[in-house]
């Protein structure tokens, strides 16, 4: 108790703040409020379309990528369907993808295949491989097994298995998983924008860059009622699917 | 078997849920490539083509990493472990009297109070802590109590929701016993409802700081103080084998905090 005292009075003294450029700062927070309650649709109106499809369309085709790589390497980490080099190798690379943030690899990535929702729809197909892939795997490791043993005291090859006895156990959740990791990709998409990888994050990077609020409180709040429509849809929809 | 032409075979679905299983397929697969070619308009293929000559030249430049830049990471260490903590706290202040707002069971009004709660929570839930940090930065400039604000800002979304849910699935018998007492509302929640969510809070305070180091080492991105800081010099002056020291120190400060964090949970769970 006495030490985390201790900590928070050095933690708190090692905060140098300038409370003159903070008190001036107030006014300028409260015309960011004013912008985000009056908010400019028309003015950046081009440049906001043009962020937020670029966001939307990396959003979608980044998670079907993401589902298409994550489904054979989800398998190869389920041990109780991998051989033991397949399982580590699996491993691995979910350990590599799920070690750094987004942010991270969108910079590297940027800086290896240019500037441009390329980037970061490269971005989120990597982060969505270990999210996906190890929640995949854990689910399979989970799996019923009395049903994978009648299958293939029937003579299933290993595909077979796959196919009739894994496949039907996992694939509600496995498209629950997707639907989430929708959700969980347009909100990294509206993110990385700022270092450079599309999306609507650059066009809100400029627009407070500018201090033109109205049109920053604009972008936020169309950030904020697509997450809550792609949240409750997703949410709809996991609960029609399982 | 005889089976004539009247026979019905066994399908697992009928034609109709069949073909509207594979229309919905086929509008996912045109949507997909409706997307990326839309999204892939403008990008130039050279790059993309480039790329693997530009990862071995950036890697080449990585290694070997330069240990001496150690020596300077020390103070932005510190700095990112006091946002995240500090952020922590101010987040879970904040988030404690909302949760009890939103919670179902707790909440002064259904349909006044409760949606102002919901909607504190949505927005800051929706909106990352780089972007709350890139406007506070713009709005009481840089810094670190900009990190601290932005990772206080975008913790009270998330503790408050998993904690107002936890709220509403407590044991509503405690709390009607300890009412039937003649007890107070501060004194129910005090003896009925706080001793059934205290694990659960410890439980998400923890993971949500956890969540926060990670986050706060990127903060200085835009600004806002901490390891971020130093990698967006490294970067801006291309010192790659800077930079790779930078994202080892944030890899262990990572590992570290996400054992912590295991470890605390495992307690109080």
């Amino acid at each position: 108790m006495s030490g985390s005292v201790v900590y928070l009075i050095l933690a708190i003294n090692s905060v140098e703040v300038d409370w003159f450029r903070v008190y001036e700062g107030l006014e300028r927070g409260w015309r960011f409020i004013q912008g985000f309650l009056t908010p400019d649709f028309s003015s950046r109106w081009q440049d906001i379309q043009i962020g937020l499809i670029e966001s939307l369309t990396m959003t979608l085709t980044s998670t079907v990528a993401g589902v298409l790589v994550s489904v054979p390497i989800g398998i190869g980490a389920a041990r109780n369907l991998a051989p033991a080099p397949v399982y580590m190798f699996c491993r691995s690379i979910i350990t590599l993808s799920r070690s750094f943030q987004e942010i991270i690899i969108a910079i590297l990535l940027v800086a290896m295949f240019g500037f441009g929702p390329f980037a970061g729809f490269l971005t989120l197909t990597f982060a969505s491989i270990g999210f996906l892939s190890k929640l995949l795997a854990e689910d399979i490791e989970d799996c019923d097994s009395a049903q994978i043993d009648a299958i293939r005291a029937s003579g299933a090859r290993w595909w077979q298995v796959v196919n009739y006895a894994v496949q039907p156990q996992v694939m509600p959740r496995l498209i629950g998983l997707s639907l989430y990791r929708l959700d969980i990709n347009f909100r990294e998409s509206s993110v990385i924008g700022i270092v450079g990888a599309g999306g609507v994050g650059a066009t809100l990077n400029t627009a407070i860059d500018r201090y033109e609020y109205d049109s920053a409180g604009t972008i936020l709040i169309i950030i904020i009622a697509i997450v809550l429509v792609v949240e409750y849809s997703s949410s709809y929809i996991r609960r029609w699917v399982q | 078997m005889i089976s004539g032409a009247d026979t019905q075979i066994w399908q697992f679905r009928t034609p109709k849920q069949h073909m509207l299983r594979w229309l919905g397929w086929f509008w996912l697969v045109a949507l997909t490539v409706f997307c990326w070619n839309l999204m892939t308009e403008d990008t130039i293929w050279a790059f993309v083509a480039d790329a693997p000559r530009q990862a071995s030249d950036i890697g080449g430049r990585m290694l070997p990493p330069r240990w001496g830049y150690l020596n300077q990471l020390w103070q932005p260490l510190w700095d990112t472990l006091n946002i995240a903590t500090l952020g922590t706290l101010i987040g879970v202040i904040i988030a404690i009297p909302v949760a009890f707002l939103a919670a179902g069971n707790t909440t002064p009004s259904r349909y006044f109070v409760r949606p102002v709660a919901l909607l504190i929570i949505v927005t800051s839930r929706s909106i990352n802590s780089l972007i709350w940090a890139l406007l506070l930065v713009a709005i009481i400039g840089p810094g670190l109590l900009a990190g601290i604000i932005a990772i206080g800002l975008r913790s009270i979304g998330f503790v408050a929701k998993l904690l107002y849910e936890a709220i509403e699935e407590i044991d509503e018998k405690q709390v009607e016993a300890i009412r039937a007492t003649g007890a107070s509302g501060a004194q129910t929640i005090d003896y009925a409802i706080v001793p059934q969510i205290l694990p659960a809070f410890w439980g998400i305070s923890v993971f949500r700081w956890d969540i926060n180091i990670r986050e706060s080492t990127i903060l200085g991105l835009v600004g806002a103080g901490g390891l971020g800081l130093q990698l967006q010099s490294s970067l801006s002056t291309l010192a790659w084998n800077q930079v790779t020291v930078i994202f080892l120190v944030i890899l262990a400060t990572v590992i570290v905090s996400e054992w912590v964090s295991a470890k605390v949970r495992q307690a109080v769970l």
